[in-house]
């Protein structure tokens, strides 16, 4: 009966026109929402696979037996795509030489995720390729073809089988973040290894079952496996492999988290605007349904279900328009992006739904407490209001399912929080500032023309309407500055981790011998500033005298860590970009950590770890905790100890420099001077990376771009608030004799104290959140850019008093009758 | 200031139709004579005052301000010469509602440029009694209170000719009784020329002269002792 009443007054509404406002706005609200929700929602599984090229697959299932077939019967009924590697070291022989190389024997149809790449001969140009080596055919890297001084169509031996060079393998994105430990690497066809002998009993061979396909289908078989695995079995996703990667694919859902955060935000500050001023118009209706015998509660009652319904409307519509529009920029963008993007969820439509009621329904709720209790008499006496009640709780209310829908959008408590209460702080802090910048106006104003001085003090006269004004357009320009301006910045400090000029190759097996010799012979290339680290490979066996076992740890990642030996070096100084977060960094004694590695296998500062290297023993306490930049490409290790710590140890050396495009001929030089010596170009690997941070950057972007039109959808939105009553302040002023320059002159000079005002509290925030964003979530180096402050004031202004302008230029024209008769 | 209005005429366009809301009204007003426009609901009253203050360009005709046609001005010049020479009195009272009670009544002195707009003001808000209520804003005033604010906003420009629609429409026999008493005071101290728009035949008899309209039309033009005969 109610609900069909308040179906009734909600079809009346539409007729009388204001609910389309209303719903036009959350819609739009809620499309922009969707939009970003389908978008960001594909993009990310569009970056998982993309990232999944570089593991040659979705999922791998990595073992150092022969895998029981059960898992691939498994997998291909699941209906995957499945492929099988081998990899092992053995010598490759061509004529005199021979060298250690990763041997990788593969099946047709590998890579199952991404392509390989290969070049018909050394140094020349390369091409994608979907094929494998022929049976009887190699395909062997540049520093195989280097080290062994051979070329495309020599042959090498390979146990106990020749093989012909086929192409010079530039790319494989299967190993790229795992260059540390490669040797050169050699290709064969699978058909070839039984025939090699390689393979014996006892032989180190790491088996790979590789998986590829829905991701639904991916995970259920990742569930059903895990559970099956035996000893020296792991399932590899990109995440658990690739930390270089993982901080790249963080880094870009946190980037599109904060652009559906602001998008969230700048929809319900639009919703906000929009509903007070549907409210404000109700009073009377309430009155009048109150006077025909409506009580407190059924009223409440009646208009909850109607908002609500409207919520549900708008959130169905929304979410149709969110859809479309994702379709389209995908559509228009899909191939510039160079992403395959799936199909979307059905997450993004339901959570449209939820958004569109929670947003009309958060910002009505007080509106609708305090119109329930409109008293009837206003039907006789429009100046009654209506008390305000519980505003307090009733805020409260709206606020906590704002700031829910703000958590679920952000995906993360700490960015959640960071922007949320930002803004709620600069709400406060731009109420206080607009406060205290309103006092000298009418100083100020007295040494104005007239109509300037009207225009200033208007802003005086309503301070609190200046405020509310005010407070909206900054948050409106905050988005727009945050989304242009801050977030460029925040992008190149991003970017620039991988940029161009950083380190692209690394000399591993140096023997402290040849140190000297190395150095002098790589500035003599031209290769400046060169620094050759100490290695020693040792694995972790006690923590406090405890012996460490993988069983301990529940996270794969620690089982690996523990099982695994790995880099560790001494320094009498840390590299630069090394940041010491913990205890104090010593080149006395002790050792420093990697604070990824001690919170991993949960070491503290201060605790005695003990190494085996080889059977030799390492001791030492944890003096420091140590933040490193794995994905700047520079020499880093997960444990440093002081200078001569290593001296016991056999020891190698590494380093890492840039060599510019069209120099690999030194490479040649290096390993016919140094042949012991492993060259591992990184070159590809950066470039692929480079290449998915353009693509991220591109997709993020094109988000961020939507949440930009909600943020000029805000600052209009709050021109239009105040319409009505303008142009009812423009009838009067003109019945009392303002010519239409001087109302001009009285809005424009209004309206740039007012964008001035809105422009500056929004550079000041932008500059505070674009700090505590850089500093405290994406972990950036981040310096004031001073063009926030120009930008903040100059687009103020040009935006708030044009925008102005152009909203009330209408009003202007229409004969003051007209403004007198609105009542 | 003399007013003549000729063969005045409105017309609006209600879609396909045309409605002609005033048609071929004619008459004069003297300095200092006080003049009603009576007539139901829909004559045209307002209408015809909004034409007379060029607050609205009519369809036909002209209204002449001391020989000054005003369909001769544009919208600007109409502005001009109503902050010179007019004070406007509403049922609705028309404050603005972000402003104080002194803020809207120095309104039109800031408009013409007036320096002594707060003292003026305040004067003028002293003449109505409502000193002590200055810092106050409409919603915290009655209707009378209202009422008082706009009338001293009418007056603190020294109008030469006042024009009220329906001033007491909003208000209780009592009070309207007082704000009309105020008006009159008012207007006599300053010799203006008084139009005003009313149902209130008690109002009305305190004119002049009275004009009825009906269906836009002017019907009679009586003077007032007649009208109480």
């Amino acid at each position: 009966m109610m609900l069909k009443l308040a179906l009734r007054l909600l079809a009346r509404e539409w007729r009388a026109g204001e609910m389309r406002v209303v719903l036009l706005a959350v819609a739009l609200a809620v499309a922009s929402l969707t939009a970003v929700r389908f978008f960001a929602d594909r993009i990310e599984q569009a970056l998982g696979q993309e990232a999944n090229t570089l593991l040659a697959a979705d999922l791998a299932l990595v073992s150092d037996h022969p895998l029981a077939p059960s898992f691939a019967r498994e997998a291909v009924a699941r209906g995957l795509r499945i492929n099988q590697t081998s990899t092992f070291l053995s010598m490759v022989v061509a004529g005199e030489r021979n060298l250690l190389t990763g041997i990788k024997a593969v099946a047709p149809g590998y890579p199952l995720r991404g392509n390989l790449r290969v070049a018909p001969d050394l140094f020349a140009s390369d091409a994608p390729t979907r094929a494998i080596p022929s049976p009887g055919q190699v395909w062997v890297d540049s520093r195989l073809a280097s080290g062994l001084g051979v070329k495309s169509g020599d042959q090498v031996e390979v146990g106990s089988t020749r093989l012909l060079i086929a192409a010079i393998l530039t790319f494989e994105g299967e190993r790229g973040g795992n260059f540390m430990a490669l040797a050169p690497r050699l290709l064969l066809n699978a058909e070839d290894l039984p025939r090699s002998g390689l393979i014996q009993v006892g032989s180190r061979v790491v088996y790979r079952l590789l998986v590829a396909g829905e991701p639904a289908s991916v995970k259920a078989f990742q569930a059903w496996a895990k559970p099956l695995l035996a000893r020296g079995e792991r399932l590899e996703d990109v995440r658990d492999a690739r930390p270089e990667l993982r901080q790249v694919l963080d880094r870009a859902q946190r980037y599109l988290g904060l652009a559906a955060l602001l998008t969230v935000l700048l929809a319900a500050v639009a919703t906000q605007i929009a509903l007070r001023r549907y409210v404000q118009r109700h009073f009377d209706q309430f009155a009048l349904l109150r006077c025909f015998g409506a009580t407190q509660r059924r009223l409440f009652g009646l208009y909850l279900m109607q908002l609500g319904g409207l919520g549900l409307l708008a959130g169905a519509l929304g979410s149709l328009l969110g859809w479309l529009a994702q379709a389209g920029m995908v559509h228009l963008l899909g191939d510039a992006l160079r992403l395959g993007l799936p199909p979307a969820s059905f997450l993004p439509p339901l959570l449209g739904l939820v958004a569109g009621v929670v947003l009309v329904l958060a910002f009505s709720l007080p509106a609708l407490l305090r119109l329930a209790r409109v008293p009837a008499l206003r039907v006789l006496r429009r100046d009654l209001g209506a008390p305000p009640v519980g505003a307090l709780l009733a805020h409260g209310v709206g606020f906590s399912l704002v700031a829910g829908l703000l958590f679920l959008q952000a995906g993360e408590v700490r960015l959640g929080l960071i922007v949320g209460g930002g803004v709620l702080l600069l709400m406060l802090a731009a109420a206080l500032a607009i406060q205290l910048l309103l006092w000298p106006l009418p100083w100020l104003a007295r040494h104005l023309p007239t109509s300037m001085r009207l225009g200033l003090m208007n802003l005086r006269r309503r301070r609190w309407e200046t405020t509310l004004q005010a407070m909206a357009l900054s948050l409106g320009l905050l988005a727009l500055l945050l989304l242009t301006l801050v977030r460029g910045d925040l992008f190149d400090s991003w970017r620039n981790q991988a940029a161009p000029g950083a380190p692209n190759r690394f000399v591993i097996n140096i023997q402290p011998d040849q140190v000297v010799a190395m150095r002098d012979y790589l500035t003599r290339q031209g290769i400046a500033d060169v620094t050759l680290y100490p290695m020693a490979r040792a694995r972790l066996v006690k923590i406090n005298g405890r012996a460490t076992r993988p069983d301990d740890y529940p996270e794969a990642r620690a089982k690996r860590l523990i099982e695994r030996e790995f880099n560790l070096s001494s320094l009498a100084v840390l590299p630069a970009d090394n940041l010491i977060t913990a205890g104090r960094w010593s080149s006395q004694e002790g050792f420093s950590v990697e604070e990824g590695l001690a919170k991993t296998l949960g070491i503290q500062l201060g605790d005695e770890l003990m190494f085996d290297a080889g059977g030799l023993p390492l001791r030492g306490r944890v003096n420091s905790l140590r933040k490193v930049e794995w994905d700047s490409f520079r020499v880093n290790f997960f444990v440093v100890g002081p200078p001569g710590s290593l001296d016991a140890l056999p020891t190698s050396f590494i380093t890492s420099f840039y060599l510019p495009p069209g120099q690999g001929a030194l490479l040649s030089g290096l390993v016919n001077s140094f042949p012991n010596v492993t060259v591992i170009d990184v070159e590809q690997v950066m470039a692929e990376l480079r290449a998915l941070l353009d693509r991220v950057s591109a997709a993020v972007q094109l988000i961020f771009l939507f949440s930009l039109a909600v943020g000029l959808l805000v600052l209009l939105a709050a021109l239009y608030a105040r319409r009505d009553e303008r142009a009812r302040e423009i009838g009067l002023w003109r019945t009392l004799g303002a010519s239409r320059s001087r109302v001009m002159l009285a809005l424009a000079t209004e309206f740039t104290a007012l964008g001035l005002l809105a422009g500056g509290l929004a550079a000041g925030a932008a500059s505070s959140v674009a700090w505590l964003l850089a500093d405290r979530i994406f972990e950036l180096p981040h310096s004031v850019n001073p063009l926030i402050w120009l930008a903040g004031l100059v687009g103020g202004w040009l935006f708030v008093a044009g925008a102005g302008l152009l909203v009330t230029r209408q009003l202007l024209q229409a004969p003051p009758m007209q403004a007198l008769r609105r009542d | 200031m003399r007013i003549d209005i000729e063969n005045l005429g409105k017309t609006v366009q209600l879609g396909e139709d045309k409605l002609d809301i005033l048609a071929d009204v004619s008459f004069s007003v003297n300095k200092g004579e006080t003049v009603a426009i009576v007539g139901s609901s829909g004559s045209g009253k307002s209408t015809l005052l909004g034409l007379i203050a060029g607050l609205d360009t009519p369809s036909a005709g002209q209204v002449r301000l001391d020989g000054v046609s005003l369909t001769d001005l544009d919208e600007d010049g109409r502005a001009a010469l109503r902050g010179r020479n007019m004070g406007f009195v509403f049922q609705s009272f028309q404050l603005l509602p972000g402003l104080t009670a002194l803020e809207n009544v120095m309104l039109p002195l800031e408009l013409a440029g007036r320096k002594d707009a707060a003292v003026v003001a305040n004067e003028h808000l002293g003449r109505v009694g409502l000193s002590a209520r200055a810092k106050h804003r409409p919603t915290q005033l009655s209707g009378g209170e209202q009422q008082r604010v706009a009338l001293a906003r009418a007056f603190a420009v020294s109008p030469r000719i006042l024009l009220a629609d329906e001033p007491t429409g909003n208000l209780d026999a009592h009070t309207g009784a007082q704000v009309i008493e105020l008006m009159f005071e008012m207007n006599r101290a300053q010799d203006a020329s008084l139009i005003i728009v009313t149902h209130d035949a008690a109002l009305a008899s305190r004119c002049g002269r009275q004009l009825r309209l009906d269906g836009g039309r002017l019907v009679t033009a009586l003077a007032t002792a007649s009208v109480a005969a």
